[in-house]
This record gives structure tokens, sequence and C-alpha cells, in this order.
């Protein structure tokens, strides 16, 4: 089926800029903000091994020496702006480093979360019976147990599966697999309902009586109309995610810290705030707040802006 | 006379980011006691904001822009929120349309309504208790001392809708507003709120507006009528003389699009004043690729043959079968439709018309019998090229045009989608082509293949249906309540498009409504249905001027008396 | 009604089957067991003895069902770090739990539900609006930041109250409480802050929100047409109907609280269930890990079962369908 001409698309792109959607973004301070600053570390993650000063996964650019310096504008060496951890590593280099990979395992995670969700969430409002049955219960039950705490528990038992000389190197696998196992039943169950709202609208019946097959139903008709809540979804649940892994690694559950993300560089600098050297704790936590909170005030406002009975 | 409600020169605006919709202009009314003011008009006439404006419960972003509302000579704009509140439900009541939705689901209707009493009237406890049974008996409800411990949701949607009156009632207020309070209802509950709030009128001497959408509910409860249109008062006078002499274009065009139930036309008149430009180019059928389809076979197969049809539905389920609760939905019903011929499904809500509908075109799976299409019985593996062939011959157009377009795609998209899918023509640039010319031949001009279905309105969006449906080179269409969803004169435009479609394409037609009126102007043949059994099955003039069967004569009776009418 | 609770009881029952196999599979596929119990130098003769105690040697079906009779007994066997039966540690760490999780609830509960009512009435105030700002925020710090921040500032700084521990408790034998003397508040204070914290902003956007949702239904446009105060609708009408979905949430909220006092107490190193079961995990301690899972799914499925009881008393609907 070719469905691309010039003309449409143009028009696409202006229902797009007519929309109210980036109307009220427009006129929306925070909103603006918010993913400007999600940008910035999106591009930040990406572009990391550009921009960082100093590689703190080469030992040749390390030196114990350089260990435990105060930011330079504290006291500290002008070559470390945010000073140095403990085993001389440049902060700044390593936040940088650090928040790519808290970045790529939320949206790792986000994703597989919402693919499985998505998909099972999908086929269950449209087919029903008792595959609905069963995946709905599985997922209600699911739900009751904080995502957090599944993620906890699941992280846990897939470490104690793995033989110990590799339970490192996987880690961040395992991490991913958890988070996104975690949070699959709310993507099911809000694409669920909102297929079982979609299905029951004249444009499915129609599609049916035209005689298109089921899958085709669904990957046309009803996976476009239910996208709208997913989306908000994802968003905010990136910023759980992105807490999530920060959680499990500050537990030492997550990613080791030969390859630290923002949660482990946290947790290394903990052990060091009571002798005094809060640099280390406190510039991978800002970073990781602001993250966080940007990415959730940009998920609110979506949320708002994409719910018509709101305005 | 004196005037219990005078409203002059009285503006609403809503402020959009488009730009300052004006709801009402220059709005002059007046109510006396004891006269139901009909407010009549189409969607987004402006009806509903007059209501609203004078208790003051416009809706954000509306507001009142100018104007003056003298209430028992007392003027009500610029009044505190303090003051108006006591003015409503004390001296005004209001009526709204859903009585689901207007009741508070967790408290007893006994608490709602002594919670309303006593602050209307300041009674203590024991006498707002009396006064509520006394209130519930008024409206109609038996063992009303029972039932004031009762939740909304042990009630149906017409005791509701009573309990809700009485609520409105309970201040004792001198003027009642009520919105569309029938439109959610059956047309037999309906003629029954009706008169109950025609008895209040009388014997409280109340004012009541009226806003509604149907002319029918004019002529049988109101005394005068204001005719809106597009935010104005287009005409005022007596009911008589607006319904059987009206002077404004607006007001003709209207009524001569509402279907009368006393005769049959052959099409609609002077529609065309509301949603103009819908120049119609018919295409020439002999010669187009629509047209190849036509049926060449002997006329005496049936079209649709129907056969001991039983569907029931699980309300309640349960792991012992005789705990479960079954609706059947339709019960043993047969008929069949003939070539050509437009078949009538008539009936109230819950009767099982639509679960027919949805059978035949194959979207619910029948408990027992037969349906055959052109002699070629559809039911069993619906993999079977010889039913995908049949069922292709059938297409269905839906009641609510809002949710029966995809909104994702576009007008070029939705139309094409079952031409491609089928492979039906042999090039891309034919498919876009034949798109185009389906679109100009339901009145819609082919250059609106790239516009999405939110940039129509109901009426466009219904004829956008009808193209798809035409899409498959469909013998048989079935047409489910297919202008209920739309206001009267677009609903004109709809019905005389089909019976053009119909002549043109020689399509047999199955036509489901609950509005008698529309199927006498439609149909040849017509089935009454109520719950799940056809009642009557007769030729339509017959029907209605001799109908057999009890539920027949009764159906009949309610329809709205439109002898006002020229 | 009583079909409702019976198929919440299948549901929990085969929760409950499900969690059980998995923490089955933990201590017959994660390790060698015998190592585990003896150590890798123990001799074969030793080793076959341990086998034959433990019925290692039995098929699958048989020991799973061992399994489960023993955990009915609560016997989920010893720790193989700290060399004690599992339930006896369960049962000593249970009370540090249970009260930090009890007084953050009262926390997050009181100042949630009445800032969420606050907010939801008022809707434009300044401070409806500073409220609603400093929830997000709320909801974006991670729990152990906040923990982190509060240790830095009240302990290490201020030097007003404990780092970490649980002091001053009082022991009844069966019960070590630590809400009977001052010294134990003053080490409760700062984990129950830190763990109502997020759950707290979680009540308050909720309970807003439902309040927003009910402040757009017809029946309250039809109580405002028929005159009530703004009083008798807020409190009368609206907060009513919020309230209905406001038990979901205390169920939530319970739940929330347990899953983040695993972070809360690894920060403060309260010593309650939930450190003990990070600290399983990183020594790989199988038993304790399973009894854990088990532990957690019970409280789950009777939280659960309490709200969908608590639900059927409050909504009408529910408990006396159509009349």
């Amino acid at each position: 089926m070719t469905n691309l001409n010039p003309s449409q698309n143009t028009s696409r792109f202006a229902r797009f800029m007519d929309s109210d959607v980036l109307h009220s973004f427009l006129r929306s301070p925070s909103a603006m903000i918010a993913a400007f600053i999600t940008l910035i570390f999106i591009l930040a993650a990406l572009f990391a091994p550009l921009l960082a000063p100093y590689n703190p996964f080469d030992p040749s650019q390390i030196s114990l020496w350089d260990g435990k310096l105060p930011p330079s504008f504290a006291g500290g060496d002008e070559r470390f702006f945010l000073g140095t951890d403990n085993q001389g590593r440049d902060m700044l280099s390593t936040i940088l480093y650090g928040g790519r990979l808290s970045i790529i395992v939320g949206l790792a995670a986000v994703f597989l979360g919402m693919l499985l969700g998505v998909t099972l969430g999908i086929i269950s409002g449209y087919l029903g019976g008792t595959f609905d049955a069963v995946i709905m219960r599985i997922a209600d039950v699911q739900l009751t147990i904080p995502g957090i705490l599944l993620a906890i528990l699941i992280n846990g038992v897939g470490r104690a599966f793995l033989p110990v000389d590799i339970r490192d190197e996987f880690a961040i696998y395992v991490v991913i697999i958890a988070i996104g196992l975690s949070d699959w039943p709310q993507f099911a169950r809000i694409t669920r309902g909102a297929t079982l709202v979609e299905a029951n609208k004249e444009y499915i019946a129609s599609a049916r009586v035209i005689g298109l097959p089921s899958w085709l139903i669904m990957m046309r008709h009803l996976l476009p109309n239910v996208l709208r809540p997913v989306l908000v979804l994802a968003t905010l649940g990136l910023a759980t995610a992105i807490i999530s892994e920060a959680t499990l690694s500050f537990l030492g559950q997550g990613i080791p810290p030969t390859t630290p993300s923002l949660g482990t560089l946290i947790r290394v600098g903990n052990e060091f705030l009571f002798s005094g050297l809060w640099w280390i704790t406190l510039f991978p936590a800002i970073a990781l707040v602001i993250l966080v909170f940007s990415v959730n005030l940009f998920g609110d406002w979506l949320r708002d802006a994409l719910n018509p009975k709101l305005r | 006379m004196s005037e219990l409600l005078k409203i002059t020169d009285l503006n609403v605006e809503f402020v959009a980011r488009r730009g300052t919709i004006k709801a009402a202009q220059d709005i002059n009314l007046t109510v006396a006691p004891g006269e139901v003011l009909g407010l009549v008009g189409e969607s987004g006439a402006g009806k509903s904001t007059i209501g609203n404006a004078i208790v003051d419960l416009l809706e954000h972003p509306g507001r009142v822009a100018g104007g003056s509302i003298l209430f028992q000579g007392e003027e009500l704009r610029g009044k505190t929120e303090a003051e108006m509140r006591s003015i409503r439900g004390d001296r005004i009541g209001m009526i709204f349309q859903d009585p689901q939705t207007a009741l508070n689901p967790l408290m007893m209707i006994g608490d709602q309504l002594i919670e309303t009493i006593i602050k209307t009237r300041g009674y203590d406890q024991k006498r707002a208790y009396e006064c509520a049974i006394e209130l519930l008996e008024g409206v109609g409800i038996d063992n009303a001392k029972v039932r004031l411990k009762a939740y909304p949701h042990q009630f149906s949607g017409g005791m509701r809708q009573r309990v809700v009156i009485a609520l409105a009632l309970a201040g004792k207020p001198e003027l009642v507003i009520a919105d569309e309070p029938t439109t959610a209802l059956d047309v037999s509950i309906q003629a029954q709120i009706l008169d109950l709030i025609k008895q209040l009128c009388e014997e409280r001497q109340l004012g009541v507006i009226i806003v509604t959408h149907d002319i029918g509910v004019i002529a049988s409860i109101a005394t005068r009528v204001a005719v809106m249109y597009r935010g104005k008062i287009v005409e005022t006078g007596k009911v008589a003389q607006i319904l059987g002499d009206p002077q404004h274009e607006y007001t003709k065009a209207l009524i001569s699009a509402v279907p009368r139930a006393d005769k049959k036309y052959h099409r609609f008149e002077a529609v065309d004043y509301i949603e103009g430009g819908a120049t119609r180019k018919p295409i020439d059928i002999a010669t187009h690729w629509l047209g190849k389809s036509r049926h060449q076979s002997d006329d005496q197969t049936p079209a649709v043959l129907v056969k001991n049809l039983d569907l029931s539905f699980t309300l309640q389920n349960a792991l012992l079968k005789k705990n479960r609760k079954m609706l059947r939905a339709v019960n043993d019903v047969n008929f069949d439709i003939k070539q050509g011929e437009t078949f009538g499904i008539v009936g109230e809500s819950g009767s099982g018309k639509s679960t027919i509908a949805r059978l035949i075109a194959g979207l619910y799976t029948p408990d027992r019998g037969e349906i055959s299409i052109q002699g070629q019985s559809v039911l069993g593996n619906q993999r079977d090229a010889n039913i995908k062939m049949a069922r292709r011959k059938l297409q269905m157009i839906f009641q609510d045009p809002y949710s029966s377009l995809n909104s994702r795609l576009n007008v070029m998209n939705i139309v094409a989608e079952p031409i491609r899918f089928y492979k039906l023509t042999s090039s891309e640039a034919e498919t876009r082509q034949i798109v185009g010319d389906l679109l100009d031949h339901v009145g819609l001009g082919a250059s609106v293949a790239n516009r999405f279905p939110h940039e129509f309105s109901g009426g466009q969006r219904q004829r956008i249906s009808i193209a798809r449906a035409l899409a498959t080179r469909p013998q048989i269409l079935i047409c489910d309540e297919p202008t209920s969803a739309l206001d009267v004169s677009i609903q004109a435009q709809i019905l005389n498009l089909l019976k053009d479609l119909q002549e043109d394409l020689g399509l047999t037609m199955l036509f489901i409504s609950h509005d008698l009126p529309v199927i006498r102007q439609t149909c040849d043949r017509i089935a009454v249905m109520r719950s799940g059994q056809i009642c009557e099955l007769a030729e339509t003039e017959e029907l209605f001027n001799n109908p057999q069967h009890e539920y027949s004569q009764h159906l009949l009776g309610l329809m709205p008396k439109l002898d006002l009418l020229g | 009604m009583f079909a409702f609770i019976a198929r919440r009881l299948a549901q929990s029952l085969l929760v409950m089957a499900v969690v059980s196999a998995v923490a089955f599979s933990l201590f017959n596929f994660v390790g060698d067991p015998v190592n585990n119990m003896v150590g890798q130098d123990a001799t074969r003769e030793r080793r076959a003895e341990i086998r034959l105690q433990l019925g290692l040697d039995d098929p699958i079906p048989v020991q799973y069902v061992r399994f489960i009779g023993n955990m009915l007994q609560g016997d989920f066997g010893v720790s193989y770090r700290i060399k004690q039966p599992v339930d006896q540690l369960i049962l000593e760490r249970l009370p540090a739990t249970l009260e930090l999780v009890f007084v953050s609830a009262i926390i997050s509960l009181v100042v949630g539900i009445v800032a969420g009512v606050y907010t939801g009435i008022h809707r434009n105030s300044w401070i409806s609006r500073s409220i609603l700002s400093s929830s997000l925020i709320g909801v974006s710090l991670p729990t152990f930041i906040i923990g982190i921040a509060l240790i830095y500032i009240f302990a290490v700084h201020l030097r007003w109250l404990p780092s970490s521990g649980r002091a001053g408790t009082i022991d009844f034998g069966w019960w070590k409480t630590s809400l009977l003397s001052l010294e134990g508040w003053r080490s409760i204070l700062l984990p129950a802050i830190t763990l109502s914290l997020f759950q707290l902003t979680m009540i308050l956007r909720l309970v807003r929100a439902e309040m927003m949702e009910v402040m757009q239904t017809d029946f309250i446009k039809f109580a405002r047409a028929r005159g009530l105060s703004e009083r008798a609708i807020n409190y009368g009408h609206a907060l009513r109907n919020t309230l209905v979905p406001v038990i979901t949430i205390i169920g939530l909220n319970i739940g929330g609280l347990i899953a983040f006092s695993v972070i809360t107490e690894t920060v403060f190193q309260w010593p309650g269930t939930g450190l003990m079961f990070i600290q399983a995990v990183d020594f790989v301690d199988v038993p304790i890990m399973s009894a854990y899972l088990v532990f957690v799914a019970i409280l789950f499925v009777v939280i659960n079962l309490v709200v969908d009881l608590l639900y059927a008393a409050v909504d009408p609907r529910i408990r006396i369908g159509n009349g």
C-alpha cells in the first residue's frame, strides 16, 4: 500500500503546526524548559566521548595522585572543574558517561516494557477471550506490587541465577530486563483500556465489515489511535525507569563501579560523605534530579495537553 | 399577562484560542407564568447557552457580554455568586439531559432531596422528610417512603428523570429550565416525562423553558416557541403559528426537513439553507467502475434471507449455568429482503434491531439460525472464498459519524482502503481516480481527499462513510440509524442522498431506526421489533394506516402529533 | 459479593503458588545447596549424607511439595551466611520494618489527603500552585537522595538526629519497639520522613486529580443548579465521591511504603527485613531471599484483599447491586 504523496505530507505537517498540542507547548515555558533540558541531556549522553574532558575508562588518563580533589571553584585543581573521585577520575567526565548510561538503560527498559505491554494490551483488548483474561489477571496481580520492589526482586533473582564471574558483565542487561518486566502491566492496562474504547467505535466495525483481517485492523487502525496515552505513560515511565536504575545501582545491585552510572557514582560518593568529600555525591545527585525532574515536567505537561477534558 | 422572565439583547460569547465565538447574539425572550416556551434549534445554535446564562452557570470560557435578564422584575446580571445561589433552586429550577449522571451515585435520593429542601425552604429535618415524600409522589413515583432510601442506580432511566424533576422542584421555583429533558429517553418514556412537565406547569403556574432540537417535543408541549439559528433567534411566536406558517427561510427549511409520519414524500424539499455547497456530481453509472458490479442475476433470490435467528448475550457470568443471566437479544427472527427494496426495522432501544444489523454484517455470530446473502449462506468458516465473496456484496453505514471514521487517516486513505485491500483496480492512479469519483458522487467533491475527518461536519462525515461503503461495489447496504446523530436538516439531506444512490445503483437496503417518521419516508416494508422478536411485518402504508399488532398501535400512538405543520 | 471475594481468594492462591515456585527454583537452581551448607571441602560421604537429609535426590515435584509443606509451617531453612533459622531472623526484624512503615503511612496519608483535598478545592490559590510545583519535585527525587540529603543536613551538619541505626528500643520479648522512647523517636524520624515523602506526593496528586474529575461531573453541576452552597458541594458531594478511589490509594500507599522501605532501610542502616534482603542478595543467601519473596507476596495479597472488602463496603453500587 503506497500512501506517500507530497500533498499529504504537507497536510500532516500543517496539521501538526496548527495543533492544539504545539500551541499549548509554545505557551508553556515550563514545558519548553523541560524539553530543552531533556534534549541537552540526551545530546550530552550521545556525544559524551566528544564532550568529556577525559575518558574515565582509560587507565592511562587516570592517576590515583589526582584522587579526591575538590572542584576547581572550591580550591581544587583547575584541570578538574567538578573535582575528582576517590580513584582520581574527573567528576565532570564520569557524570557525562554516567548520565549516558542512565539514559540508555532508562530508554531501553521503557522500550522493552512498552513493546511488551502495548502488544499484549492491544491483542487482549481486541481479541478478548481467554488470552485477555489470563494476561490481565497477571497484569492485575503484578500491578498491586510497586514497580521498584519488583525490579529489585527480579534483579536480585536474575543476578542470583548468573554465575559470579559474569555477573558484572551482564548486570546492565539484567537491570534493563528487571525494570522493563516490572512496568509492562501499566502499558498493557492503559493500552487495553484505550483499545476497548476504540474497538467499540464504528470505524473498527466498518473495517471488519469491509473484511480486513484482525492483524491489519490492529496495526493500521487500533495502534495509531491508542498511542496517545501510551506516549504520556512512556514519558513519565522514563523518569521512573531512570530512578529505578539509579536506585538499583545505589543499592549495589545494578551497574558495577567499573562503568559507573549516576546511581553507582552516588553510592560510591556516599561512602565519602562523612569524610567531607561532598562533591563526589552532590554533583551526580544534582544531575540525576535535574534529569528526572525535567522528564517528569515534560510528561506532566504532555498528559494535560493530550487530555482535552482538563483544558 | 405579567412577565416572569424578560431577556433583552442578551449576548453570550466564548473566548477561544481562534477568536471569540458569539454563542448567543441579541436574544430577546419573555416567559409568562404557566407558559411553556420552547427554544428550538439544531446543534451549535446556542440554545443551551441561554439556559446556562440565565442562572449564571456558563462553562469556562463563556461569559455574558451584554444585555439584561429580568426575573420577576429583578435584574439577574451583576448579582454576586451568593445572591445567585439563593435564586438557583429556590426560584429557578434546572433539569438536565442525562438522568444517568445528574444524581450523586453515592447518596440516597432521599438525602439529596432533603438536603435541597432544607437549603431552599429552610425546613427542619422532619418537615423536609415529609416534603420529600410529597415531592416524589408528585412526580409519579410510587411507594415514595421506601424509594427515598434507594440509590440512583436502583432506578430506571425514566424514573431517575422523575427524581431529577422532583429535585428541580424542591425549592418551589417559579421558573424551570429544562435542557433536552427527554433526549436520553425512549419514545414511550419521553411522552410520560413531557406529560409530567406539562401537568406540573399547569398545576403550579410555573414558567417553563424547554430547550430541544426536536420539533416533535415542541409540538406536543410548548405554548410558544423561539427558533434559534447560529446564536440568533430568527422567529418567535405561538407554536401553531410558527409550525403552521413559518416566515423565516430557516424555519421553513427546518420544518420541511422534519420527517412526517402522516404522509409520504418522494424526497425532502428545501433543505439546502443550512449546509449548502453539497453539489452532487453524479457519475454515469452505466459505464463507470462503480456500476460494473450491478446485479444481473434473476430477481427471485432474496438479497438477504434470515431464518430462525437467535442470539443471547451474557449479562452476568457465573460458574453454574443456571446462575448465568442471559439476555435474548434476538429471538427466533425470520425475514427476507427482496432485491432492490428498502427494508426497515423499527423498535425502541434494546429491541434487538441493531443486533440484527450486526449479525447480518458478520460483526456478531448467531447462536442459531441461518443468514444468506443472495442465496449464499454466510455462516461457518469465514475464510471460505464463497463466503468472503458474498460478504463483500454487503456494506454498512453506522450511526455515529464522529466515531465511524479513523481520525488518523485522511479521506483518500479511508475511502481507498477497501479498494486497495481487495485490489479492485489495476493501479494506484486508478484507485485515486475512483476515490475522487466516489467523493463527487456523494456530494463532497474530489478535492477533499487530502483532508482529515476532524475538518468535516457530522453530515459530511456521514457522506464519507457512504463513499467508503460504496468502494467495495456493494449491492446491499445496511444503514444502522444513519441519521439519528444528525440534525434534522442534515438528516433530510442524507436521506435524500441514500434515495438517489439506491435509484442510481439499484441497491438493496436494510434500514434500522427508532424513528417512525424516518422509517415511513424511507422504507418499502417494515418489521416492528420488541424484546428481540418481530411483532409485525407489513408494507409501509399498510402498517401506518392499519397497524395490526398491539405494540405497533402503541408505538404509532406515541408519535408526536405534527398536525400543526401545514 | 460472595463470588467476588471467592474469585479474589482464588487469585491470591494462584499468586502464592507462582511466588513459591520462584522461591523454590531459587533454592534448587542457584549454586549448589550442599556447597552452600557445608563448604567446598566436605567429604564425599558427608555430601551424600546432606543430600539425603535435604531430600535432594527426590523427584522435583516431591521436593516442591515438601518445600510448600515446610513453608506453611514457617520453615524456610537456615541462612547460608548467618547460620540461623530464617523464620527467626525475619520475625526479629519485622517490628523494625512495620513500625517504620506505620509511622510513614500516617505521615503520608494525613498530609497527602489534606493537601490533596485542599489543592482540589482551591485550584487556583497560590498555596495550591506552590504545593503542586513542589510535589512534582517530590516525585522526581529518588528516595535514596532524600535520605542522603536529610542525613547530611540533620545528622552530619546540624548533628540534631542520629544518621543511622535503630536506637532506644524497648523489648517486650516478642516485639522490640522504638515508639516508646525519645531516643527511639529520634532515630525513626529521619527514615520515616524519607520513606513517606514520595508516597505523600503521589497521594496528594491522586487525590487532587480525583477531586477535579468529580468536580467535572453532571451531578455536581446539577447540585450547583439547585443552589447548594459551595461547602455542601465540596464536602458533601465531591469529597465523598473522591474518597472511594482513595481507599485503593491507601492500599497502594502501604504497598509502596513496603517497597521503598528496602531502600530507606539500606540508606539508614535500619535493621529491618528490607536491609536483610539486600544483604542476602549481595551474598546470594538463598533461604533469606526466597523467604522474603514469599513474605512480601503474603503482605500484598492481604493488603489487596482488605482493600477490596473496604471498597465494597463504601460503594453502594457494589454493595447493593441493582434493585
